[in-house]
């Protein structure tokens, strides 16, 4: 009975009130996925909008300084809207458009997915609401301004911690409170069946390009790919398309915030148990009586307790390797993307260069890594400047 | 079924108020049981407090929040349901969400809570789809995993009724939970659907504060919970709040029992 299962995780674990949304939901996103009129213009948006097919790019100083397999960037940061949100955004809205809904609403951490979800909104004449975590509209004023822009009502959310997790439950309840005309443009492979399924496939566009780019490049598949991991959905587009590559390492990196061994941390499958939360059964952080741990990291957009189901399977059954990275570690690979490439990633995205500085020394000159940088980083200009000590004003 | 849920509806229409364990302490909790049973409650709902509870209103997400800071755990929760049962027999069901069991381990937490002697549990974020890991269990401790039916549920109510156990939750309005000037959903049409299916009683929850509204709803069905309107008497008194809540949920099973 219980649908949208990855091994154990997933399912569908939420209020009566929005059972036959979800279930209309999946029923139209059936219908429509094999859809070639649907399919043609959601391509034709995300090419001729969105910029797509992003950049696989050859970091020859990155690659020349570690001194150990080739490094490729997949520029997800060049697509309009400046990160990979916008591939999730423009299929939903896309969706919804066609179920005749007039209206989305959608939660966001770091502004990436509003500012995504507003623009597409506008692109597509639809209504638009935001609800962001106060503690992040303040770390990321600059989104909530550019989301009013967009004509999007943003709602700043007071309750729990404030943050990303907040923003979700606070998303959930405006859904079962407006349903016929509304649908939740949720930003990961997070929440209930089928959204998970849904976000993957509209972000496994990641992937596919990926490949026959590096096939393109190099004749081969990569041995390693990286991107990091809040919800998952930058990651999992990264992996899917290579889940079958056996021989490809698929590895997530996890926002440690102060450390794994602190309680300011946000790092899911380093020091989260198994729980059902935001409408699924995942890993989550959390105490000894199944309350949801104030999880912390210094992006916005990793701040989140949990993880999207697919994850937690592919961690279970051992094809994808977890890694935690540190505030610390990420800010200084900001740092240095930003002074070997000339390319400032954003924060979320560091982690994964943060990882990919520890391992490529250790490999050899004829392997291939391929990072994802999932969004640039001028929206965290300001809060970096602020943890070296420098007080800049946006 | 559970013989004590059944008994709650025994004798007319029922009036079911909800207040959330620890708030403003578990003392006052177990002192505002005794006082809602004397004022004629027919079945405590008892909240084990959650850090996220998705389908509450901000009155209810209050009282988890002054709860959890208070330091409150589901093992003394248990601790207080066991005081209770020295003193008191009225039907009490737990309502908190699926985390919350699941982490304490879906077997222990529902053995242990039949063995103190609850009678239902209700997860409002367990649909009927996800159902089956908690009430395989709830069915071999012999409590009832109370089903709900949502304005939206249409279609859904058959399925859902025909395996209901104790009673049906219908859910009177779209949104959370929290107190509502007006409900529009025609209750009397869900609870039919729900009769068609199965014999079983229905109680409405969401929105009702006032006695006018338990009067109405319960005229359409077998009984009114009310939550919020509770909760915000806890909230405004405190540890002083028993005297206000007993004068308050009395008004309402009069009300009820005019219907």
């Amino acid at each position: 009975m219980s649908k949208g299962r990855f091994g154990i995780h997933g399912g569908q674990y939420i209020p009566e009130t929005l059972m036959n949304a979800v279930i209309e939901l999946e029923e139209a996103y059936n219908h429509y996925k094999d859809d070639p009129e649907f399919n043609a213009e959601l391509t034709e948006l995300l090419n001729e909008y969105a910029g797509r097919p992003s950049r696989l790019y050859f970091a020859s100083h990155m690659t020349e300084d570690l001194g150990g397999a080739k490094v490729y960037l997949k520029r997800e940061d060049l697509n309009h809207t400046g990160a990979h949100k916008i591939n999730n955004v423009l299929g939903q809205v896309l969706l919804a458009k066609k179920m005749g809904k007039t209206r989305v609403i959608a939660e966001t951490g770091a502004g990436q997915h509003g500012v995504a979800t507003a623009t597409a909104a506008a692109l597509m004449g639809m209504e638009c609401e935001i609800f962001m975590g106060k503690e992040d509209t303040e770390r990321q004023a600059l989104n909530v301004y550019r989301m009013r822009l967009l004509g999007a009502k943003v709602n700043a959310v007071t309750s729990g911690t404030a943050t990303l997790k907040d923003a979700v439950s606070e998303t959930m309840r405006e859904w079962t409170n407006r349903i016929s005309d509304t649908h939740y443009v949720l930003g990961s492979v997070m929440g209930p069946h089928p959204f998970p399924t849904i976000v993957r496939d509209f972000q496994a566009v990641i992937s596919k390009e990926i490949k026959e780019q590096i096939l393109e490049k190099e004749g081969r598949l990569p041995d390693a790919v990286l991107a990091c991991v809040g919800g998952g959905s930058n990651a999992i587009g990264t992996f899917y398309n290579f889940i079958n590559d056996k021989d490809v390492r698929l590895i997530g990196c996890e926002a440690a915030g102060r450390g794994v061994n602190t309680a300011e941390t946000a790092a899911t499958i380093a020091t989260g148990k198994l729980g059902i939360f935001h409408g699924m059964k995942s890993y989550f952080c959390q105490d000894e009586y199944g309350q949801i741990a104030p999880v912390y990291s210094i992006s916005a957009g990793l701040d989140y307790p949990g993880i999207g189901p697919e994850h937690a399977h592919l961690y279970d059954t051992g094809r994808a390797e977890y890694v935690p990275v540190t505030d610390e570690e990420a800010v200084e690979a900001f740092e240095y993307l930003s002074r070997t490439e000339g390319i400032i990633p954003a924060i979320e995205s560091a982690h994964a260069v943060a990882y990919a500085k520890k391992i490529v020394p250790q490999m050899s000159k004829d392997q291939i890594v391929v990072i994802t940088i999932s969004g640039r980083g001028d929206k965290d200009c300001a809060a970096i400047a602020r943890y070296r000590g420098e007080d800049i004003h946006e | 079924m559970n013989k004590k849920i059944a008994e709650a509806f025994e004798k007319g229409k029922a009036f079911i108020p909800f207040i959330t364990c620890g708030d403003p302490s578990l003392e006052v909790t177990e002192q505002l049981v005794y006082a809602m049973e004397e004022a004629g409650a027919d079945l405590i709902e008892l909240g084990i407090p959650f850090s996220d509870p998705t389908a509450e209103g901000p009155v209810i997400q209050g009282a988890n929040v002054r709860a959890l800071s208070g330091g409150v755990t589901t093992d003394k929760v248990f601790d207080m349901v066991v005081k209770i049962r020295k003193n008191s027999f009225i039907p009490m069901v737990f309502m908190t969400y699926a985390n919350v069991v699941f982490s304490y381990g879906t077997e222990r937490f529902i053995k242990t809570a039949a063995e103190i002697g609850m009678n239902g549990l209700i997860l409002p974020d367990v649909p009927f789809e996800e159902k089956e890991e908690f009430d395989t269990v709830c069915k071999k401790y012999g409590i009832d995993l109370i089903s709900l039916i949502a304005p939206t549920s249409h279609e859904r109510i058959a399925q859902i009724a025909k395996e209901a156990e104790g009673f049906v939750y219908c859910v009177s309005s779209l949104g959370v939970t929290g107190t509502r000037t007006n409900i529009t959903t025609d209750i009397g049409a869900m609870v039919k659907l729900v009769k068609a299916a199965k014999d079983i009683p229905c109680a409405v929850g969401f929105g009702i504060s006032t006695p006018e509204q338990a009067k109405k709803m319960a005229a359409q069905s077998d009984g009114a919970i009310v939550g919020s309107a509770i909760v915000k008497l806890c909230a405004a008194h405190g540890v002083d709040c028993v005297p206000y809540v007993k004068e308050y949920v009395k008004s309402m099973k009069d009300a009820v029992k005019e219907a």
